[in-house]
């Protein structure tokens, strides 16, 4: 715990890594709502396969904190079938990778049937896990989901960057009656943030759907999500000694994106590059760039807005050919410097 | 099983001897005409291969039938000894059928068959499009299951779901109306054939086998709940393969969660008969540690007494169980399909004549005068009404305003713009 004097005020921050977030954030959903229950791979006797519910199960029990069999469609649909009957389950799946076995379930099942019934039976369930890369982990475990499944109706997808984010975006999205899909990253697990006591109070929460400018600037607009936030915060640090003021959004929300904040950063702006770890062809970079194309701040690029993604390629496993598939600081400079045209 | 000449016996024993005489006399008239009509039935063969049958029936009616007073309350009947799988013992070997009960179920079937067959010709008419799979033939199973269990049980199943969608409490209006595609539809048009919902019914699904983990998720919210309902589940012989069906038969069985599992095995999964899409045909062992039956699906009182024993079994908290309805249906796999490259006709007008589930109640019922043919031709005509009257709902109400395109996305949420088919096109959806 570290005390902070802001203006005169003095503000308690507590240092919480992402994972201790996630942890604290389900504790308390757990006990304030007795139908919440997590089920995944691992979650109970083994604390997790991340450790992301360290101590859950020793707290709550195997009524609310249930191992499952290595059988991600069946889970998943089980999970889907206890949301249908009044349960508030919290599905995980150990990565998101797997969750292809399930994916059936969480689109076909949980996404369409509030509409399919016309609002007869909806579908309170989060399904969360770590997505995207991790560290030498190859091509099977690496891939980013955000784009798939952003793409349906019915899901609301969230990508948390920090703790603040973990946190007050895993309380929305259990109290959300809806179907949500809540993008971890493993890399971020262990990273500490400072957060203040009114972040830590049991009913915070970060609305869905609402991007946050993490950084204001004057020339560039930077849009991102997940890890890649803090690359391009660093990117932002390096370039601001060469006069270049980024302004950082951190998306939060995949779907519903935020068009209106991207907008209004644009249209002060002049300029976007968008920054993922997913890959380049129809990704989330795709899709905000065509949103600035059809509407209003269009008119106030100087530039074509540009997207900087992984490199198109099944991840590799060796370490120098893993470091060069994914987006690195010195390629948000690079791509800055062209738009901007330095 | 009393017979019929003991209770017309004592009958005229309690009535007396004036009353005898002025019933007797009553008899004698009403019982000319009846006689009357089943003879002429007979001869116009409509009761078809019961001719003989018939007669005596009507023989027996006319010494019995009387008045709904005179109709025997409740009768016992043999049922078919149903195939046991790691159980010690079944269902018992008898079902009491009550009157009212016999009445109910035949109601129940005889609108299951007469709404599928409307939907049938609203299909030739193009008036009902995309997938429609009807359900006549499996009448008792739907009927059965529901006979032993109770509505705030639940259920789910698959895309075969118009039957069930009735006897969990739709109405034969809301069906069509959603196979027409209208407002007044059960899913306000918007969901269709295979998506039809009602209390502690979940459809209504149109992926093979994925309605079956979906049914154990109920049954363990029922268990989490400690509420002592249970979830019946139900697939067919096409989809008893799925391996999804067996994750769910796994978690299931670790969890003792309260589940019937039911394959409807209608020999046909599509084109494709059951010795051609499974090396093992007895899907009631399918579960292999899950105890099973398999039963006479076309009979209703089959289907009821296995589903009482199975519910108990669940309840008692035991775990699931499985049960196999061995059952048949007349249309093909959908409107699209003829079905009849994979099959006789032979085949489906043997079953028809065989074992048909209304006409193996309705016969069991006219044959120990628990009910008067008049009676079920009443309920005949009702049911036909009934559907008729749906039809026209359906065929009239308007379809769903363009409002609702985009509404029902998010439960309990604020209205939300929706990207419509250009950019400029901005919808609005509502919860």
């Amino acid at each position: 715990k570290v005390q902070v004097w802001i203006l005169s005020e003095c503000v308690s921050l507590f240092q919480v890594n992402v994972r201790d977030a996630l942890n604290q954030a389900m504790d308390e959903e757990l006990e304030r709502d007795e139908r919440v229950f997590l089920l995944g791979e691992e979650v109970a006797q083994y604390d997790g396969a991340y450790k992301v519910s360290r101590g859950l199960w020793k707290k709550y029990g195997d009524k609310r904190i249930i191992d499952t069999p290595i059988t991600e469609m069946g889970f998943a649909g089980i999970a889907v079938g206890a949301a249908f009957a009044g349960l508030r389950p919290i599905c995980e799946f150990m990565t998101w990778n797997f969750s292809m076995q399930a994916i059936d379930q969480v689109i076909n099942s949980a996404a369409k049937t509030y509409y399919m019934s016309a609002g007869a039976q909806p579908v309170p369930i989060v399904f969360r896990g770590p997505n995207g890369s991790s560290a030498g982990v190859a091509a099977q475990h690496s891939q980013c989901f955000a784009a798939w499944y952003g793409h349906c109706p019915g899901l609301k997808v969230v990508s948390p960057w920090n703790s603040e984010d973990a946190r007050g975006l895993l309380k929305a999205a259990i109290r959300d009656d809806n179907p949500v899909v809540f993008l971890e990253n493993e890399l971020m697990y262990g990273v500490p943030f400072d957060l203040s006591e009114d972040v830590l109070q049991k009913d915070f929460v970060v609305p869905i759907g609402k991007a946050k400018v993490e950084r204001r600037g004057t020339h560039i607009t930077l849009v991102s999500h997940s890890r890649c936030v803090g690359f391009c915060l660093d990117a932002a640090s390096v370039l601001a000694k060469e006069g270049v003021e980024c302004e950082v959004v951190n998306l939060r929300t995949i779907r519903p994106l935020d068009v209106d904040t991207i907008e209004a950063s644009v249209m002060k702006t002049g300029h976007l590059v968008t920054v993922e770890g997913g890959w380049p062809q129809y990704g989330v970079g795709a899709e905000i760039c065509a949103r600035v194309m059809e509407g209003p701040a269009f008119n106030y690029l100087d530039a074509p807005a540009v997207r900087v993604t992984g490199v198109d390629i099944p991840m590799p496993y060796a370490k120098i050919l893993e470091d060069h598939s994914v987006p690195q600081i010195k390629d948000i400079i690079f791509s800055v410097k062209k738009v901007l045209n330095m | 099983m009393p017979s019929r000449f003991n209770l017309i016996e004592e009958d005229r024993q309690q009535k007396g001897g004036e009353k005898r005489s002025e019933t007797a006399g009553r008899w004698q008239h009403d019982s000319m005409q009846k006689m009357l009509t089943i003879i002429s039935n007979v001869l116009r063969g409509s009761a078809s291969r019961h001719g003989a049958q018939v007669v005596s029936e009507a023989a027996s009616m006319v010494a019995s039938s009387r008045s709904y007073a005179d109709f025997t309350p409740e009768a016992t009947f043999d049922i078919k000894k149903v195939d046991l799988h790691r159980l010690e013992e079944g269902p018992p070997l008898t079902a009491t059928l009550t009157r009212e009960e016999g009445l109910k179920y035949y109601r129940t079937m005889q609108t299951i068959r007469r709404m599928e067959l409307k939907a049938d010709q609203l299909y030739k008419q193009k008036i009902i499009r995309g997938f429609c799979h009807l359900y006549d033939g499996q009448e008792a199973c739907a009927v059965g299951i529901e006979g032993g269990i109770t509505l705030s049980d639940h259920l789910i199943t698959a895309y075969r779901a118009h039957g069930y969608t009735l006897t969990r409490g739709g109405t034969v209006r809301e069906i069509m109306a959603e196979l027409t595609g209208r407002r007044g539809g059960i899913a306000k048009g918007k969901g269709g054939s295979m998506h039809m919902y009602t209390k502690n019914f979940y459809g209504g699904n149109g992926i093979v086998g994925a309605q079956v983990p979906l049914g154990a998720g109920v049954a363990l919210a029922c268990k989490y709940l400690g509420n002592d309902q249970l979830c019946v589940s139900l697939y067919g012989d096409g989809a008893a393969n799925q391996g999804q069906i067996f994750e769910t038969y796994n978690m299931s069985s670790l969890w003792k969660l309260p589940i019937i599992f039911i394959c409807e095995n209608n020999q046909y999964g599509m084109g494709t008969s059951v010795e051609r899409s499974s090396a093992s045909t007895e899907y009631y062992k399918r579960g292999d540690y899950i105890p099973g039956l398999r039963v006479d699906g076309m009979d209703v009182l089959c289907v009821r007494e296995a589903t009482k024993f199975a519910a108990d079994h669940c309840r008692s908290g035991k775990g699931p169980i499985l049960m196999e309805l061995q059952t048949y249906r007349y249309h093909g796999h959908s409107m699209s399909d003829p079905g009849v490259s994979y099959r006789t006709r032979e085949e489906i007008q043997e079953v028809r004549s065989k074992s048909d589930p209304i006409s193996m109640l309705k016969d069991r019922m006219l044959s120990n005068n628990m009910a008067s043919i008049e009676e079920l031709k009443e309920i005949d005509i009702a049911v036909r009404k009934e559907i008729e009257d749906a039809a026209q709902f359906a065929t009239t109400d308007p379809e769903p305003p363009l409002d609702d395109l985009c509404s029902h996305i998010f439960a309990n949420d604020q209205p939300f713009e929706v990207r419509g088919a250009t950019p400029w096109t901005k919808l609005t959806s509502t919860s």
